[in-house]
């Protein structure tokens, strides 16, 4: 059966190095990841914004393809892609009247068969099992795991253990030999997509979570959604001018890390693409004893 | 020869406004069997009465059948009026013309047809009709209190006064229960222990008490004034008899490092301890569970220390076979604890605790000795937070219900420690103040008007910990949803109330049912809240539902109430709607063939297993089912199955209902 | 359920919202909690509790309030609210029908015209490409809003990183996408 992978807007544009970083790590550990044909954009947050029918008929369209294409799972690493994708599912699954009129929107069928990962089930399944014999290094920092808003919520949809404090990407950090810190803002809205129209807030907002993590000795942060990404990476010049502050604190995909401690080059992970130098998050990290 | 009396009731209008009475009670007449019929405004009344009496007598009537409301309502009322008549009370029947026919369909023909036919039905049922007597049962006068909490305890003196005996298991190594875990009590702030343990020696030392603790109920069997419970006496390896009560064995006991109970998990006791200084008995247990000597092999110092020899590692669980007449279940309550709330740390955060927990901090026999301080690092703290409704009132934590002491004990809390703390800032996050009782608002204002508690009206949507401090996000929407933020130094939140981790269990133990939140069951909301559906089984305190010491203290001295009432006669009467396996002389002796279906499927546990025996020579002849009169309701599930019909239920046995159908479905004859 | 159009008989926007999404303001206490978490409650106008005391009040002249509000706007839909809430309300879908209802009322609050201009942008360029292409994005907002000057000077840094992308990419079968945004159009019998 094959294993689908959905990248998403993002992962193709400005967080390519999750896409990249991701596929690394999957090829190192022999596991192939299918992109399905001629997908597109899930809608984000402009479609349920604007227009109920197409929020849940754009994700149609994508979930049809996988289905006709064969593939039992698929894989969304954007969490924005995964809520609209598992969302829009949910939605017809539940109501026999929503799924007749998606299919009338896109014109195709849809059964409902396939099953959609989030990037922690992914490596939970996948790469896990396999990880061990591939890990060559320590990252050897103190890294703050940031979940996020759409990782961690609705609760039916994420399905993580402890939604308010969770421990998932803790257990990949430690795998890969950092010391994930205890903090407070792991699951606080980073500003999600008001980068342009109101980078105020953003800054406001990710300019908390910088923060804290900073307050309590982080080395780096590790996300898992383009978004966050953005917010944290890019907008860094705004969040300095509103917190007043100089922090340089690296922000690196969760595959990224994860691939650092593989031993997998940092250029083929994308890591020169930040704009906060991921230098020193690089050089922190060590060999791991036989 | 059959002589009916058919008496149609009008129910002022509720019958005769939709059925043409009349018409009813002529038909009536013209049945054979029917020796006199008539209808009346109001039947069950003084005069309506003494015209069945007079009636009867008059008619000679051999069997009435009253035509009028649900048997629920007054079939008890006719059957008294038919034994003043002289003839036996259960050969009045009732047809119900009102709840079945009047109150459910419009006036016309139809309806009146409808409520000939039920009487139809019902005077053929009659002439079916035996005398039946009701059945006597010697009662047990002892009663059993499972629970020695405020509320067995107030049970247990109750009926103790009254001149019974009763049985007290408590499964903890002392009675008190939560009250004695209290600081103070609202409304009056009086110490709670003070209060409390001159009852708890009252019981231990009471002529007609007998107390029997860490021991719990094994089994319940048998019926209302003949229960057959098994306690199970948990094995405490300390000899009652010979201890004195010194302390030298905890004192020198190694293990320091169980977390206590009774202190709510704040510090530590020892493997072999007593609960707390005022305990009752005030003689240590050892928890095996915990203890190095049980559980290694190694140590037993305290029996090397113990002055007169008391400590036995050898003694095992003992079981004790009790006859009891009533039993009061008075087990309590537990309170959710703060892991429970992941938007308030899962529980990981130390200077976030509960009510009980705060009781204990406040409390001068407790961890800190009354002082008020963090958890974490002993400080004093200068701001308290205090959430209301932490977990109550939740559909989304399924816990729907309002707890109802919280609102009152979380003001006493913020009373206790602005008087121990007076520069000390109090808050108090709330959605209403639930302040019903007696001297109960006045109280709660005297925390906001005298010592300057501030409420803020507004749930805490989460709670994090920075800097040592403890950051609280509320809000008050009382000032146009302005979101709140405090830090605090110590959190209290007022968890939800619940019933007890066994509580499914001990209610299955004494087949009384419960809700889906384990909560036992009252046999009516309304009207019968210290019984349950199970006769001879009372409930008092919070283990029906949250309540507040003065409902709890009410409610056991009702329930001991409803023993006393039990226990005023020798012997109690019983319907004799029951269930009876047939017997005919021998050599057949019953047409039942022991196949037993009927034990099986008997709901109440009343069938048991009869061996008929030869009288000489004591051969069992047949085995046979045999029906416990006292402990069968008259369901008549056993007669649906029995395969061949060896069972049936007096009062509605299979003749009488298939001459009903019969007679339903033939127009008169 | 499809939109009433006789605007004589409209039924009240609480009963629309009521029938459309099965959210009933009936169910919320008014306990904050919402408000009390929100990311973006320093920055609101009407604060999420608000919002569902003004939908469970009716009271004349808050509706206008609500749809001209800027707090739908800045509803981020991170669902906290929704992930705390004692009675589970789900406030975000409150939040998105009085967004669509806003636009349709044609009450957007001139401070959120920003925020709109960029759900249009986004989802012409979808329309059109059937993927996000963020430099189109990003022209088309600054042309929508007259921004012309934001972020330039991020540009050639994200460039160099090879984060600008002009050449967009697009899916294969572009017209099933405009395909699916006319059918939805015109299941509603208007414009978007």
């Amino acid at each position: 059966m094959k294993l689908g992978f959905y990248p998403g807007c993002s992962l193709e544009g400005s967080s390519k190095e999750y896409s990249q970083s991701l596929l690394a790590v999957a090829e190192k550990c022999g596991v192939t990841l299918e992109e399905i044909d001629d997908w597109s954009c899930c809608g984000a947050s402009a479609a349920h914004s604007l227009n109920h029918d197409l929020s849940i008929a754009l994700p149609a369209r994508t979930l049809a393809l996988a289905e006709n294409q064969g593939m039992a799972e698929v894989v969304i690493p954007c969490a924005a892609c995964y809520g609209r994708m598992a969302a829009s599912q949910k939605a017809m699954l539940e109501d026999a009247s929503v799924l007749k009129k998606t299919q009338g929107f896109i014109d195709m069928k849809f059964l409902g068969n396939v099953k959609l990962l989030t990037v922690f089930e992914f490596l939970q399944k996948y790469i896990f099992p396999v990880a061990d014999q591939y890990i060559v290094n320590k990252l050897n920092q103190k890294t703050a795991c940031y979940y996020g808003c759409l990782l961690a919520r609705p609760k039916e949809l994420t399905k993580l253990e402890r939604p308010e404090n969770p421990m998932e990407m803790e257990a990949v950090l430690e795998k890969a030999g950092a010391t994930p810190i205890d903090w407070a803002f792991k699951t606080e809205c980073c500003g999600a997509g008001f980068s342009m129209s109101r980078t105020d807030i953003v800054a406001k907002l990710s300019g908390k979570i910088l923060e804290d993590a900073a307050d309590r000795g982080a080395e780096s942060i590790i996300v898992a959604c383009p978004m966050c990404h953005s917010n944290l990476d890019l907008r860094r010049p705004e969040i300095k001018k509103q917190l007043k502050k100089d922090i340089n604190i690296p922000v690196l995909f969760i595959t990224q890390a994860l691939g650092l401690s593989m031993g997998i080059p940092a250029k083929d992970l994308g890591l020169k693409n930040h704009l906060v130098s991921t230098g020193k998050a690089v050089s922190c990290i060590v060999k791991k004893e036989a | 020869m059959a002589r009916i009396g058919v008496f149609i009731c009008h129910c002022g209008e509720n019958i005769s406004a939709t059925v043409d009475v009349e018409k009813v009670a002529q038909e009536a007449a013209k049945l054979s069997g029917v020796a006199f019929a008539m209808d009346y405004k109001y039947m069950c009344s003084d005069p309506g009465q003494t015209q069945i009496i007079e009636a009867i007598k008059e008619h000679k009537l051999t069997g009435i059948v009253v035509g009028a409301c649900s048997p629920r309502m007054h079939e008890s009322t006719f059957r008294k009026a038919a034994e003043k008549g002289g003839i036996n009370p259960y050969l009045c029947e009732m047809a119900n013309l009102r709840e079945h026919v009047s109150w459910v369909h419009a006036k016309g023909d139809a309806t009146t047809a409808k409520a000939i036919d039920i009487v139809r039905m019902m005077v053929q049922k009659v002439k079916q009709d035996s005398k039946l007597f009701p059945i006597k049962v010697p009662v047990t006068k002892t009663a059993l209190v499972i629970g020695g909490g405020i509320a067995g305890i107030q049970a247990a003196l109750d009926i103790a006064n009254a001149g019974h005996k009763v049985i007290m298991v408590e499964k903890a190594p002392s009675i008190g229960g939560h009250m004695s875990q209290l600081s103070e009590t609202f409304p009056t702030l009086d110490c709670s222990q003070c209060i409390l343990t001159p009852r708890m020696v009252e019981v231990a030392q009471h002529p007609n008490i007998t107390l029997h603790t860490f021991a719990e109920v094994e089994s319940v069997s048998g019926y209302v004034g003949n229960f057959e419970v098994k306690v199970r006496m948990k094995a405490k390896s300390v000899d009652m008899k010979l201890c004195t009560g010194c302390g030298s064995c905890w004192q020198k006991c190694p293990n320091k490092k169980i977390p206590d109970e009774f202190n709510a998990g704040l510090s530590f006791r020892t493997a072999i301890y007593t609960p707390f200084p005022q305990a009752v008995p005030n003689k240590p247990v050892i928890d095996r569970a915990n203890c190095s000597w049980f559980q290694k092999g190694k140590c037993g110092v305290c029996k090397k220390v113990c002055p007169v020899g008391a400590i036995d590692y050898d003694t095992e669980d003992e079981f004790l076979d009790l006859k009891v007449g009533a039993i009061v279940t008075a087990t309590g309550f537990d309170i959710k604890h703060t892991d429970f709330f992941p938007e308030y740390g899962y529980g990981e955060f130390k200077d976030v605790i509960d009510g009980l927990q705060f009781e204990r901090l406040a409390s001068a026999s407790g961890p800190t000795n009354g002082e008020i301080r963090r958890p974490s690092d002993g400080k004093i703290p200068e701001k308290i937070v205090f959430v209301a409704c932490a977990g109550s009132r939740d559909k989304a934590k399924g816990i729907e219900y309002c707890s109802k002491i919280c609102c009152m004990y979380t003001a006493k809390h913020a009373m206790m420690y602005k008087h121990k703390n007076h520069e000390g800032e109090a808050y108090v996050f709330y959605m209403d103040v639930r302040s019903a009782g007696k001297n109960y608002d006045e109280f709660v204002r005297r925390a906001v008007e005298e010592d300057d508690v501030q409420y803020i009206r507004g749930r805490v949507s989460r709670i994090y910990e920075k800097n040592g401090k403890l950051i609280v996000k509320g809000v008050d929407t009382l000032m146009n949803a302005e979101p709140i933020e405090i830090e605090a130094d110590l959190v209290v939140l007022a968890t939800a109330v619940v019933a007890n981790q066994d509580a499914e269990s001990v209610a299955q133990k004494m087949h009384i049912s419960y809700d889906k939140h384990h909560f036992f069951a009252e046999a009516h909301p309304k009207l019968r809240p210290v019984e349950t559906n199970t006769a001879g089984i009372m409930l008092a305190g919070a283990c029906q539902t949250a309540k507040d010491i003065p409902d709890a203290v009410s409610q056991a001295s009702a329930a001991a109430s409803k023993v006393m009432g039990l226990f005023a006669s020798d012997e109690m009467t019983r319907e004799p709607v029951v269930a009876v396996v047939n017997r005919m002389i021998p050599p057949q002796f019953t047409t039942c063939t022991g196949c037993l279906l009927c034990m099986e499927v008997c709901p109440y546990h009343a069938i048991e297993r009869e061996e008929i025996l030869d009288r000489r020579t004591g051969e069992i002849l047949k085995i046979a089912a045999k029906v416990n009169a006292g402990l069968c309701q008259g369901c008549g599930t056993c007669v649906a199955f029995c395969r061949n019909k060896s069972i049936d239920l007096q009062g509605y046995t299979n003749q009488q209902m298939l001459s009903e159908v019969i007679a339903l479905l033939n127009k008169p004859f | 359920m499809e939109k009433p159009t006789d605007k004589t008989h409209t039924p009240s926007l609480r009963k629309r919202m009521e029938l459309e999404i099965g959210v009933l303001p009936s169910h919320c206490y008014q306990c904050g909690k919402c408000t009390a978490g929100c990311p973006l409650n320093e920055d609101m106008d009407i604060m999420p509790s608000q919002i569902l005391r003004i939908l469970q009040l009716e009271l004349p002249g808050y509706e206008a309030k609500l749809l001209g509000s800027l707090s739908i706007w800045l509803c981020l839909a991170c669902d906290t609210c929704y992930s705390r809430c004692p009675q589970e309300v789900k406030l975000s879908q409150v939040m998105d029908f009085l967004r669509q209802e806003s636009v349709q009322q044609n009450k957007v609050n001139p401070k959120a015209k920003d925020i709109l201009k960029f759900h249009q942008a986004f989802l012409e360029t979808i329309e059109k490409n059937g993927k996000l292409n963020e430099v189109w994005l990003t022209l088309n907002y600054k042309l929508k809003t007259l921004n012309l000057l934001q972020d330039v000077n991020k540009a050639p840094s994200m460039f160099f990183k090879g984060k600008l992308n002009p050449i967009p990419e697009r899916v294969h079968n572009v017209k099933e996408i405009e395909k699916i945004f006319n059918k939805v159009r015109e299941n509603e019998g208007g414009t978007k």
